[in-house]
């Protein structure tokens, strides 16, 4: 077996990342009107919970039907003219709040020949973090296809919550992310 | 041809990245996770991921000298900085974007955070830029070299010469941003950014000067690969296509 080329370190986005990693209008996946459509709003809260004001979140996603745009996906399922599946969303600088507004995703597989409950893939980064965080948003509204997911279900039950995004109004979910404490977000290595 | 491939990648070699809470980096203490990360298998979600999708819809721009539109160039040395994006086997990553972003040659950010520090912004350069990697994986800017910055960090902090980069790469897990310094900058020694990363992967941040790159009456040129995760290698017979 060869030898592996060292990974170039990771290093903080900065307080700078705006420049080139946000544009706005990239945290709306479609367009107002369309069908399914949903917000996902929250905050991203550090460990003495005061809102990090600078974050950088981006989300990855099957569309409605269950399909992610990438070619490594080639079932036989629609794909959405426009749809990327790919957003990006910063906090407010004087709120903290940001918010998604997209569609729910449809079930895709799992490692083990079922099917996952809804999720979406969430990086978050930003000034004062070196690596970038790994999570998955899931719905308040699944509770019958987030007991079957093999990922909640490994997960100490006590911390599953962390990963819930919940339902607040019609088409609505809040979810904010957690830095440290007992009610830390489950952060993911893959 | 309708059930996904599901490819295995190896692990981000945390060995190889800065900790999470680094705390000569003050702002790092409370924005990092103190439960450990939870290993999860790979599924579809993860070994799929934007950097595909992304290139689609991006478009080259990789002149930052001349890229404002204002039709005057910018202020400063100018240079070219170019190299590939590699996985950890070796193999060049074709057609992702590489997003770079930087300050002017005084060191001051085109952006709209307060500032302290009373360096000139150019009108002629805003300091962002993008590329598209060729077969091959390469890329390649004109820019014009950062200047160094003081943060709040610590007393007479400054934060070496360095341009910002993020690439996406083929899956979720090969997101990388991370930031390029330039070789003998007598700050980089001093910078707790720097320092985060262990010291045996620390000089894979720093690009060589290149005389082969440089080009005469024109720039000087800076080489530096960047290297992402990669696929776990599997004998040629057991894949798939
Ligand atoms: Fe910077």
């Amino acid at each position: 077996m060869s030898e592996l080329l060292g990974q170039t370190p990771s290093q903080t986005v900065g307080p700078y990342y705006t420049l080139r990693l946000f544009k706005e209008g990239e945290n709306v996946l479609v367009p107002p009107g369309h069908p399914g459509r949903i917000a996902i709003q929250g905050r991203v809260l550090d460990g003495d919970r005061n809102p990090i004001e600078d974050a950088l979140l981006e989300i990855w996603q099957a569309n409605s039907a269950g399909r992610y745009r990438h070619p490594d996906d080639h079932r036989e399922l629609a794909l959405d003219n426009g749809f990327t599946g790919f957003g990006r969303a910063i906090t407010d600088f004087e709120t903290g709040e940001y918010i998604f507004e997209t569609v729910k995703p449809g079930r895709v597989p799992d490692a083990e020949g079922a099917f996952q409950a809804p999720h979406i893939s969430l990086i978050v980064q930003g000034r004062g973090m070196l690596n970038p965080v790994f999570t998955r948003i899931y719905f308040s509204d699944e509770d019958e296809a987030n007991r079957d997911d093999l990922i909640l279900r490994g997960l100490p039950a006590a911390r599953r919550g962390t990963l819930i995004a919940e339902l607040v109004e019609t088409a609505v979910y809040r979810f904010d992310v957690l830095f440290q404490g007992e009610d830390e977000t489950v952060f993911f290595d893959f | 041809m309708s059930e996904p491939v599901i490819r295995h990648y190896g692990p981000k070699a945390y060995a190889d990245h800065p900790p999470f809470s680094y705390p000569d980096y003050r702002s790092t203490v409370k924005r990092s996770p103190t439960h450990d990360l939870i290993r999860i298998v790979q599924t579809l979600s993860e070994t799929t991921g934007p950097g595909p999708a992304w290139t689609e819809i991006s478009e080259e721009d990789t002149d930052l000298t001349t890229n404002t539109g204002t039709g005057s160039p910018a202020i400063g040395e100018r240079i070219i900085v170019t190299g590939r994006v590699l996985d950890e086997n070796g193999h060049g990553l074709p057609g992702t974007v590489v997003e770079i972003w930087q300050p002017n040659a005084s060191g001051r950010y085109a952006h709209w955070r307060e500032t302290e520090f009373p360096a000139p912004l150019d009108p002629n350069f805003v300091g962002v830029g993008q590329c598209l990697t060729d077969d091959h994986g390469g890329y390649r800017f004109t820019t014009i070299k950062p200047g160094p910055y003081p943060w709040g960090n610590h007393p007479n902090a400054w934060r070496p010469a360095h341009i910002h980069f993020s690439i996406m790469g083929p899956s979720l897990g090969t997101r990388l941003v991370t930031q390029m310094y330039f070789p003998g900058d007598p700050l980089i020694p001093l910078d707790p950014i720097f320092n985060s990363a262990p010291p045996h992967a620390r000089s894979r941040m720093i690009a060589t000067y290149d005389h082969e790159v440089t080009e005469a009456n024109w720039a000087l040129g800076y080489r530096w690969d960047v290297v992402l995760r990669g696929e776990l290698a599997t004998p040629m017979d057991e894949r798939d296509d």
